[in-house]
This record gives structure tokens, sequence and C-alpha cells, in this order.
């Protein structure tokens, strides 16, 4: 069974992009969460690719994906537990909504303003 | 083309569109399900390159686990069902993020293309061997792992505890 890795690098180099654009883009912090599981999907995609073209030793490429799987689980616990405390603080999870150190939010008009 | 060429072309447009949709949706709860169909693709990728176990880790722990994850976290912060404008930012910051998207893209793709010349024969990895890997060479960081998701799920519990517990108990007084 043979294969070109044209197709899996361009697919890891579109997640990638499409990860970054999803952390920068979103404001609401759990969609923030989903690009950066597309980024780690690109690592992961990248690390099989490798273990598929057999240019790894001990089956690294297989192993070290489980691993980020497993950190990616660890990752999105912390951050999920992070995003329900602020939601309890502060009302909302918003990510681009400035406010002062007590949690509350400013005058409408400068909000307004500020977008 | 070869067989494997035309089966990983299909999951991986079905990879890179839902992706897209995922990151660009106005629904809330769409874009946790459009990565639920990318996040599968993306196992179907790993089972066209020969790794089935990494293929079922995916489905089981991404799609089992942290999707569901993701979609209590979008119920517990009472996200908006419908469309909604105020999930991204503004147009500029939107430009902006879409050009630095399209950046590292190409960058990985200018970095990474070059080295994929021809056709390599698909390098098949047993799940036995895989097993002896694991538990051989790999076996510390291993019980490493399962330390880390220990600490995490104590951490998790401390964070919704700490910041939580103040303003609770101050009611119940």
């Amino acid at each position: 069974m043979t294969l070109h890795l044209t197709g899996p690098y361009l697919l890891v180099a579109l997640l990638a992009g499409l990860g970054t654009y999803g952390i920068l883009a979103r404001r609401n912090a759990v969609l923030v969460l989903i690009g950066v599981e597309l980024v780690l999907n690109a690592a992961n995609l990248l690390l099989v690719t490798i273990g598929a073209s057999g240019g790894d030793r001990w089956s690294a490429g297989n192993v070290l994906t489980l691993f980020v799987i497993t950190i990616a689980a660890a990752e999105v616990v912390i951050a999920l537990a992070v995003v329900l405390a602020v939601f309890r603080l502060r009302g909302d999870v918003d990510l681009t909504v400035e406010r002062s150190s007590d949690g509350a939010l400013p005058p409408a008009d400068e909000r307004e303003g500020a977008r | 083309m070869t067989t494997l060429d035309v089966a990983f072309a299909a999951v991986g447009a079905i990879a890179a569109g839902s992706g897209l949709l995922a990151v660009t949706t106005r629904h809330v709860v769409h874009a946790a399900l459009w990565l639920v169909v990318c996040l599968g693709a993306v196992a179907g990728c790993y089972l066209v390159l020969g790794a089935e176990f990494v293929a079922l880790v995916q489905l089981l722990v991404y799609v089992g686990a942290i999707v569901v994850l993701v979609l209590f976290a979008l119920m517990l912060t009472r996200a908006p069902i419908g469309p909604n404008r105020e999930l991204s930012t503004g147009r500029i910051h939107r430009l902006l993020a879409a050009v630095l998207g399209a950046a590292v893209a190409a960058l990985l793709a200018a970095t990474l293309l070059p080295l994929a010349d021809g056709v390599v024969r698909r390098h098949e990895i047993p799940n036995a061997s895989l097993a002896q890997d694991i538990f051989g060479i790999w076996v510390w960081p291993f019980e490493l792992l399962s330390l880390l998701l220990l600490v995490s799920l104590v951490g998790a519990l401390a964070v919704s505890r700490l910041v939580g517990g103040a303003p609770g108990r101050e009611g119940r007084r």
C-alpha cells in the first residue's frame, strides 16, 4: 500500500491555519477552545503522518499522538473549569469586553465605542 | 494517485470543510457539532494512514469525551441558541485573524510540502508492537501522564470550588 504525503501535509497546514483563525476571531471563550483543539489535531496528524512514512523509531509517531490526546483532555478539563469560574464571577465569557478589576462592566456607550 | 490518496482526499476534504464551519458558524452549538464531524474525519485520516489504534482513541477520547465537555460548558455558560453575530469579533479583527491564519497555513505548507517527494510505502505498526513500545520504551512518560490526569482532575475541582465557594458561603449564612 503506497501513498503520497502531499495530502496529509496540506491538511496539517489547513487545520493549523483554521485553528489559528478560530483562536483569534472568536469572542466566546469556549469557542476559542475549539480553535485550540483544531491546532492540536493538526499536530497529531503530522505525528501520525511521520509514523506512517516510517521515519520514526519506537513507533514514536503513534505513541506521541496518544500522549498529545491525553494532554488535550487534561487541558480541556482545566480550561473549562476556569471558564465556568469566570462565568460565575462575571456572568458571561466574552473575551473582548474590558472590565475594571472588580468585574463590573463599563458603561454601555463605552462598550459600543470599543467594538 | 493511489487508492489511499483518493481515500485520504475524501476524508481530508470533510475534515477541512467541517473545520472551516466550526470556526466560522454563527450558532454556538453548531460549532461544537461541526467539531465532532471534523475530529471524526481526522480519525478517518488516521485510519487511512494505517494507525487504527490512534483512530479509535481519537474517537473515544476526543469525540466521546472532549466534545461532550465542550457541549456541557456551552450549556452551563447559558450559550444562546440560534444565530448570534456577537460570537465573532469585528470585521477588521476578523480580517486580521484570517490573514494571520492564512500566514500560518502558508508557512507550514511551504515548510512541509518540499519534504513530500514521491510515493512512500505505508508503514503499518501492529497493535501488539505498539503496546510493547508504550509499556517498554515509553512507560515512564505514560505513568507521568496518568499523574497529569489526576492533577488536572484535582485542579479543576479546586478551581471551581475556590472561586464559587466564597459568595455561596456568604449567601448561606
